[in-house]
């Protein structure tokens, strides 16, 4: 037992993607339909005002508006922003401005961005037009961007039905987040201890429980587990299940024994994969130990070690 | 008349130093030693506190659930009462006072966390956007301040030295603050997002605070000046930019009324305004005369850890009564771009 010492800082890039893929309601629908079409919708409500980009529900008063009108495709800018780097998943690759544009028509602002060569070509007041890309899905995207315009004025909103054929019902929403990760003291000295192939918990120096792998607290005590232990080699089965349904990706063979291990000395169980044994003879009380595959970072599975079962009394606290 | 059920205090206060980054701690292990201060102001013990509730987001570090891992440093096992909300402690703080106004608790622990390090932060908040109309564009926090910022300009009621100026003045009185990222003298620097400099912008760092809650006389006897919160209220504006005034702060004057700012003066202001553009914004809303004090601690210009700065806000606001620098003080708190969401509190000291 020896003191935590400051460890090496590990960091490991960490990727989170999450296409969400939302459904449109009506209103919603008809604009990225009619996007798609290039034509700019929105929708009017009972006090006679226009919203561009439309809402199904008036913010005021939040009647449900379904009253689409058609706006145009060129408008002003109500206020704007100057952007000289732009960011990876940004609408433009160039500098660019971001803008609210007030379509002709419309009461309220749309945000996008604005292709202009320069802030001193960008103003409040500046009159824009849409750009729409080539390729258009049915997406706020299918307006690739605003660009100055100096050609006549569009009239007032005028009834639309909404009705586009192929409207669209539902978007993907792509994203992706790029992290650097850092697992922080407990579980960086875990870490590092695997890579030696030793399994090495956290003691509570208040209730004394031994905590693998540390997440560096003891949640009954609420202070800093600090005292650290090496825990198995070896440790019991306490509860297992079999598996028989084969997830993706991995190259495991079904049915096959996952199962909660109080390895010697811990004061909770971990889990993991059992191999080296029929899994209709997996049992409770079972004694095993880590097998690691070269260049593992942790063991492949656990395997029995032919010593007799545990009494049930020696591990029923850490099931 | 008394505005509320019951009199309730903020009667301790405890934040980490904020730093930029903080990669030899995981979030427990960041949050845990700021549990323990702020609970050691007291005397209290973790399990004699009635009511625990917590606000973080999974996004910043990327990773899920982690508000449940922080539980631990709470000593949550076996099972107190608690709950977390996926924003700034200042909204943990609201749903603390509310449990205590219903008689359910008498003390309250509120804790928030952020470590925003391990990712992008202006490219992380962009998720928090209007998923159909928006998102898509991944307009970052910087570059929706700035559209604000610029509305501002036009408008005529600030411009880039003014800005400048509040960027300066809040990191002078950071120089006080020994938590504070960003202390004393730093350089306005070049564009962000025009018009906005790095010197209008909040630094991008990892903190942590906590506050302690307690009701009536157990707060007398936990605190010998507690901060009563005489008021407290949040509103929020329309989702859709385009619809706002970005130049005002509606849903601020409205919970400012139901909290009663406007009733007597206020001494002092602890603002949560991330960008310097949106201090005039504020300042408007909340009608604050030239002799109030605001933000002393330097604000969120000094340090804005996401999730935290808010209820720094009102940590620092009861501290200032705590140590009799201010008597009647009003905390603000924000969230989502532009001033979406805004908390306001009026905290009080007992008149001598
Ligand atoms: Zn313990």
């Amino acid at each position: 037992m020896t003191a935590a010492s400051p460890p090496e800082i590990l960091r490991a890039p960490l990727i989170v993607e999450f296409p969400f893929t939302r459904s449109l309601g009506p209103v919603q629908s008809a604009f990225l339909s009619g996007l798609r079409e290039r034509t700019v919708l929105g929708v009017k409500t009972s006090d006679g005002r226009v919203m561009v980009p439309p809402v199904e529900y008036d913010p005021v008063t939040a009647e449900e508006i379904r009253d689409l009108v058609e706006v145009a495709a060129t408008g002003t800018v109500t206020t704007w922003a100057w952007n000289d780097r732009p960011r990876s998943q940004q609408p433009l690759d160039t500098p660019f401005a971001w803008v609210l544009v007030k379509l002709d028509g419309a009461d309220t602002a749309l945000l996008h961005v604005l292709d202009a060569p320069g802030p001193d070509a960008v103003r409040t007041g500046m009159r824009v037009r849409v750009r729409w890309a080539a390729e258009r899905t049915g997406a706020i995207t299918d307006i690739a961007c605003f660009e100055p315009y100096e050609g006549p004025a569009g009239g007032a909103a005028l009834p639309h039905d909404g009705d586009f054929a192929d409207a669209v019902t539902g978007i993907v929403a792509e994203a992706r987040l790029d992290y650097v990760y850092s697992p922080g003291r407990a579980q960086t000295a875990y870490i590092n201890a695997l890579s030696d192939r030793r399994t090495v918990g956290e003691r509570c120096p208040s209730c004394h429980k031994v905590y693998v792998p540390p997440r560096g607290a003891c949640p009954t005590c609420g202070v800093a587990t600090t005292d650290r232990v090496e825990v198995g080699p070896a440790g019991t089965v306490t509860t297992y299940c079999i598996v028989n349904i084969k997830a993706r990706n991995l190259d495991i063979e079904v049915p096959y024994v996952y199962a909660h291990i109080a390895l010697d000395g811990a004061g909770l169980a971990l889990h993991g994969r059992i191999g080296g044994i029929p899994y209709d003879q997996v049992r409770m009380g079972l004694r095993v130990e880590p097998v690691w595959t070269e260049g593992g970072r942790y063991p492949d599975h656990y395997r029995p070690t032919g010593e007799p079962d545990a009494d049930y009394d020696a591990y029923k606290e850490l099931i | 008349m008394a505005r509320y059920a019951r009199e309730v205090a903020v009667v301790a206060f405890a934040q980490s130093d904020h730093l930029r980054r903080t990669d030899e701690l995981s979030e427990v292990e960041m949050v845990m030693p700021v549990l323990h201060q702020v609970l050691a102001a007291t005397g209290l013990k973790a399990g004699e506190i009635g009511f625990t509730c917590s606000g973080s987001s999974d996004y910043l570090a990327g990773r899920a659930f982690s508000f449940t891992m922080t539980l631990d440093g709470v000593g949550a096992w076996p099972p107190i009462s608690e709950s977390h909300v996926e924003m700034d402690g200042a909204w943990a703080l609201y749903e603390a006072w509310v449990k205590i106004q219903t008689g359910e608790a008498d003390t309250a622990l509120v804790y928030s966390y952020g470590k925003s390090s391990p990712g992008s932060v202006r490219d992380v908040l962009t998720r928090q956007l209007d998923p159909y109309y928006v998102a898509p564009l991944w307009p970052d926090s910087v570059a929706l301040a700035a559209l604000q910022a610029r509305a501002l300009i036009d408008a005529g009621e600030t411009d880039e030295s003014a800005l400048a100026a509040i960027g300066a003045r809040s990191r002078a009185d950071a120089g006080a603050n020994p938590h504070a990222q960003l202390r004393g003298s730093v350089p306005q620097g070049d564009y962000q997002v025009r018009p906005l400099r790095t010197g209008d912008c909040p630094p991008v760092g990892d903190g942590v605070a906590a506050v302690v809650l307690a009701a009536g006389d157990l707060a007398r006897q936990l605190c010998e000046r507690p901060a009563w919160i005489t008021g407290i209220d949040h509103r929020i504006e329309a989702h859709s930019l385009g619809l706002r005034d970005l130049t005002d702060s509606p849903s601020t004057r409205i919970a400012a009324e139901h909290a009663g700012v406007f009733e007597a003066p206020v001494d002092t202001a602890e603002l949560h305004a991330p960008f310097s553009s949106q201090e005039v914004v504020l300042r408007k809303a909340l009608g604050l005369a030239d002799d109030v004090a605001v933000n002393p601690s330097g604000g969120a210009l000094a340090a804005n850890p996401m999730m935290a700065a808010g209820l720094i806000r009102i940590g620092e606001a009861a501290a200032r009564i705590h140590r009799g620098e201010s008597h009647r003080v009003v905390a603000h708190a924000t969230s989502g771009p532009c001033l979406q969401q805004n908390l306001v509190a009026v905290l009080e000291g007992d008149r001598a």
